[in-house]
């Protein structure tokens, strides 16, 4: 196996989208999570009608996929040669409230459907149609150890070539960061960055 | 290369406290699905597999007297028992926990003195909960894929082993059943009103039940035999659909085949999801299809105790495991006459055949799904 190595990164927090570190569209008007989301949604000229219908952390986890992959070319390996690693907080507990504030009327199975956090990456696998590995892990706060170490061993030790890594978080106060990488072995042209545990960690999740 | 063994392992559910009582029970073809009235969860009677609360608070007692949700009780109590069966040290720091739940304790949304900024409500907060128990070292880890939780679990435990990361790992899963999510399968529409019939061609939904399992994962060489091995799995998106089952049963192919890759000879059974929706057992009925696996004897054991959620993959794991020693697959319990979309080889009564190994499937929301292949050891 070569080296693994980020081909680019997204990460979108209350003040900014940005792609590689660099702010590639402000929240100057500071608008609230569903307004910069549409915002993005409108700025890239997305069509995609579900969008609409996710709730908050799909939203979240579609747009930044969305923008890391906007102009990747998705032939170059198979749907099942494609992973999604994921890991937040708070799980789906931002619309676990909202659910079981229905409960008492009637419950919504378009919102129930959203109380399992690994619903993002149901919506991002069909927008992109990748079929490879998938798991979704809770965490008290970002393990990047963990996850580059496991990233790592799928690339090791399962047919993945391309791996959709990160973080999409919306908290119960709807406090909300996305941090997802475009990871791939190395080619030696598009190294944007090396997917190492120390950069990541330190520099990249934190610009 | 590293093998990664089943060493010690507990299932808890309506049927018992014990893995041995729960096959046992299955055996003999008991099942612990009863109508519920308690109106704490449905406002209509409902089949439902429920785990005996005064019994797990008296087993509880004997090994902690600390507060604890019945979540909390059940997690702990099944990590207990199969820790108390194993040789390993649950504290070493070669030593990981991973605990697979869909919803852990979100039923204190609904109770009074819940309030949406209770720590209890985090799923780390449960994996902490369970390795401090143990006075584990290492950050525990949680997976929360909805229906393929456990099996993903296991898969993951498998590969941070053969990885070298460490020797042991305890995957613990769990889930209660709560109105949250009573009111959301009943709103879908998925539930049965009588208890579920998986395959069956008048299946009409499924039943939920609650539970919790373990089972220690290790790569030291079993001290007796026969032992099971977790040899491979894998995990896949169907790309198709976020609360429907694949028509083509795409994704659930594409993880068997790769987990059937470079295996010589078809499992000896398969230990399939079988939840009882009309769409479900179709979708596995075409995936074995693809796959050439329609010859191979198939079962499902939510007849018996329903879909336990986040400790249905490490329950059906185990259990499987026990056909596995037993040369004995469980009995579909509530199948009469099959009718899916595909002919399979299902299973209506206890099956006495020569096993070497079985490939135990999952698929859920999010169109998930994952598969794993255990061999026996003789």
């Amino acid at each position: 196996m070569n080296n693994l190595t980020i081909k680019k990164y997204v990460s979108v927090k209350s003040d900014a989208l940005r792609i590689n570190g660099e702010i590639a569209l402000a929240n100057g008007s500071s608008a609230d999570f569903g307004e910069f989301m549409k915002h993005i949604y409108h700025f890239y000229k997305v069509s995609y009608l579900k969008f609409f219908k996710m709730d908050a952390l799909s939203k979240l986890g579609f747009i930044a996929s969305k923008v890391l992959l906007i102009d990747d070319d998705s032939s170059r390996f198979e749907p099942e040669e494609k992973a999604i690693v994921v890991a937040n907080r708070s799980s789906s507990l931002n619309t676990d409230v909202k659910y079981n504030q229905s409960i008492s009327e009637i419950p919504s199975p378009a919102v129930f459907v959203y109380t399992l956090p690994n619903i993002l990456q149901g919506e991002i696998s069909i927008h992109h149609n990748m079929k490879g590995e998938n798991a979704f892990f809770v965490q008290e706060k970002p393990d990047v150890p963990f996850l580059v170490n496991y990233v790592n061993i799928l690339f090791k030790t399962t047919r993945t070539k391309k791996v959709i890594a990160g973080w999409i978080e919306v908290d119960v106060n709807n406090f909300y960061q996305a941090f997802l990488m475009d990871v791939e072995e190395s080619d030696n042209n598009s190294l944007i960055a090396n997917f190492d545990i120390d950069l990541i960690q330190n520099q990249l999740f934190t610009e | 290369m590293t093998r990664v063994y089943l060493e010690s392992d507990n299932v808890i559910t309506s049927l018992g406290f014990t893995t041995g009582q729960n096959f046992s029970a299955m055996e003999a073809g008991i099942s612990g699905i009863h109508i519920s009235e308690n109106n704490e969860l449905s406002l209509n009677p409902f089949p439902v597999s429920l785990v005996d609360k005064i019994r797990l608070h008296e087993e509880f007692s004997g090994i902690s007297k600390n507060e604890h949700t019945d979540f909390e009780k059940l997690i702990l109590l099944s990590a207990h028992k199969a820790l108390a069966g194993s040789a390993i040290n649950p504290s070493s720091h070669k030593t990981l926990f991973i605990l697979s739940t869909t919803k852990g304790n979100v039923d204190l949304l609904h109770k009074k003195s819940g309030n949406n900024q209770d720590v209890r409500l985090y799923l780390w907060h449960s994996a902490d909960l369970l390795r401090r128990f143990f006075n584990n070292p290492n950050q525990a880890v949680v997976i929360s894929n909805a229906c393929v939780s456990g099996l993903t679990a296991m898969i993951t435990g498998m590969r941070l082993i053969k990885n070298g990361d460490y020797d042991n790992v305890v995957v613990t899963g769990g889930d209660v059943v709560s109105k949250f999510i009573v009111s959301g399968f009943q709103s879908f529409l998925s539930l049965s009103p009588q208890p579920c019939r998986p395959f069956d061609r008048n299946r009409d939904g499924l039943t939920l039940g609650e539970g919790a399992a373990t089972v220690i994962l290790t790569n030291r060489n079993p001290e007796k035999l026969p032992a099971v091995e977790l040899v491979a799995g894998a995990t896949s998106n169907d790309a198709n659909h976020i609360s429907g089952p694949s028509r083509t049963g795409e994704g659930l192919f594409v993880a068997i085949n790769k987990t059937l890759n470079g295996i010589g000879e078809p499992p000896g059974f398969i230990s399939a999801h079988g939840t009882a929706t009309p769409y479900n057992d179709d979708m596995e009925s075409i995936a074995f299809n693809r796959a050439g696996l329609q010859e191979v004897p198939v079962n499902s054991i939510k007849g018996f105790i329903g879909h336990t959620l986040g400790a249905a993959g490490i329950i059906e794991s185990v259990i499987g495991a026990g056909s596995l020693v037993k040369n004995r697959v469980i009995k579909t319990a509530g199948l009469q006459n099959q009718g899916l979309a595909q002919p399979i080889n299902t299973i209506k009564e206890n099956l006495d055949i020569t096993l070497r190994s079985f490939l135990k499937t999952a698929s859920g929301f999010g169109g998930s799904n994952a598969t794993a292949l255990f061999v026996k050891h003789e």
